[in-house]
């Protein structure tokens, strides 16, 4: 990819999909670059470099959060495209479809409050070597919100050695002051967990909104950093 | 006809949270007695099949590929015949 053409951001809607709209307003208006939308029943994806699974309630949550829409006819396509090692990002829905659709490991417990949670959190880079955090530093605090009932990240014993042996675990909660414990851990996730990567590194999914935190107006502009390591990832490569 | 009846509940190994919060509730109503308390799901399929055994099949292929999540979750099925 030339350094001036644009970055196309391919962003999917399911039936109850809410978070669409932000993600292709961050992509469009604050990065500059294309994006367009994918209806779940297309059997394409075109031609976009980055695809990604928005937030939402896609199927109303029904049987569990993301195990209806893995079945979607683009949700063949979006595997594909991973398997080929596309550029893919699900953000809080996005990432409970992932896990579902196996693109990445483990589970969405519900929270341990029992409680749907919307609020900023604060959440430290662990691993800045990754596509869609190398715009940030190592330890990096960034302030993103959260919005989710199902966020209690969980997997068995031996997948969380093998996330920490591949350094596939890229966010995790933690104070304002970059600490990771348990006072700042919002919903129960293992280790503090609110983003993990497949061991290829090109499938992140993440429980933060980025795309709700793109802009000093709405309270933070860090999700943008996000935007912009898969920006720089692709017109660099 | 063949009519499946399964139960999927959270392994015994993952804490139960709902099942937690209705534990103290039922604790007080005054039955100190009840513990382990466990929520989940029934979900009830009707199948056209043949026999038993492959209602018992597509029962337990379909809770595998879809019904349950085997990360997180156990199911358990009963099969009759219906008509």
């Amino acid at each position: 990819m030339g350094a001036m053409s644009k970055v196309k951001f391919g962003i999917v809607v399911f039936p109850g999909s809410n978070c669409d709209h932000d993600a292709y307003n961050v992509a469009r208006r604050v990065m500059n670059q294309d994006a367009r939308f994918i209806w779940h029943k297309e059997s394409s994806l075109g031609d976009a470099d980055v695809i990604i699974l928005p937030g939402g309630f896609s199927y109303g949550d029904y049987l569990r959060t993301g195990a209806i829409a893995r079945f979607s006819p683009v949700m063949k396509e979006v595997v594909g495209f991973a398997k080929k090692g596309g550029t893919v990002i699900g953000i809080c829905n996005g990432f409970q479809i992932l896990l579902e659709a196996g693109l990445l490991p483990g589970v969405m417990l519900r929270n341990s409050s029992l409680q749907f949670i919307c609020k900023f959190i604060y959440l430290t880079v662990e691993n800045p070597d990754t596509r869609f955090s190398s715009e940030c530093r190592r330890g990096e605090v960034l302030k993103i919100p959260i919005a989710h009932g199902d966020g209690n990240y969980f997997a068995d014993a031996g997948t969380i050695a093998s996330l920490h042996e591949h350094n596939q675990i890229v966010f995790r909660y933690c104070s304002s002051s970059g600490e990771v414990n348990d006072d700042a851990n919002p919903n129960g996730s293992l280790l503090n967990i609110a983003g993990i990567m497949n061991k290829e590194g090109n499938v992140l999914g993440m429980m933060p909104h980025p795309e709700r935190a793109s802009e000093p107006m709405l309270g933070s502009a860090d999700g943008k950093k996000i935007f912009q390591s898969m920006i720089e990832s692709l017109v660099l490569s | 006809m063949f009519q499946s009846t399964i139960t999927v509940t959270l392994r015994k190994s993952i804490l139960d949270p709902q099942g937690k919060a209705v534990e103290h509730a039922i604790h007080s109503l005054g039955y100190s007695s009840v513990e382990d308390v466990r929520i989940g799901k029934q979900i009830q399929l009707s199948i056209n099949s043949a026999s038993k055994e492959e209602a018992e099949r597509i029962t337990d292929d379909v809770c595998k590929k879809l019904l349950a999540n085997m990360v997180m979750e156990d199911y358990t099925f009963t099969v009759e015949k219906v008509r």
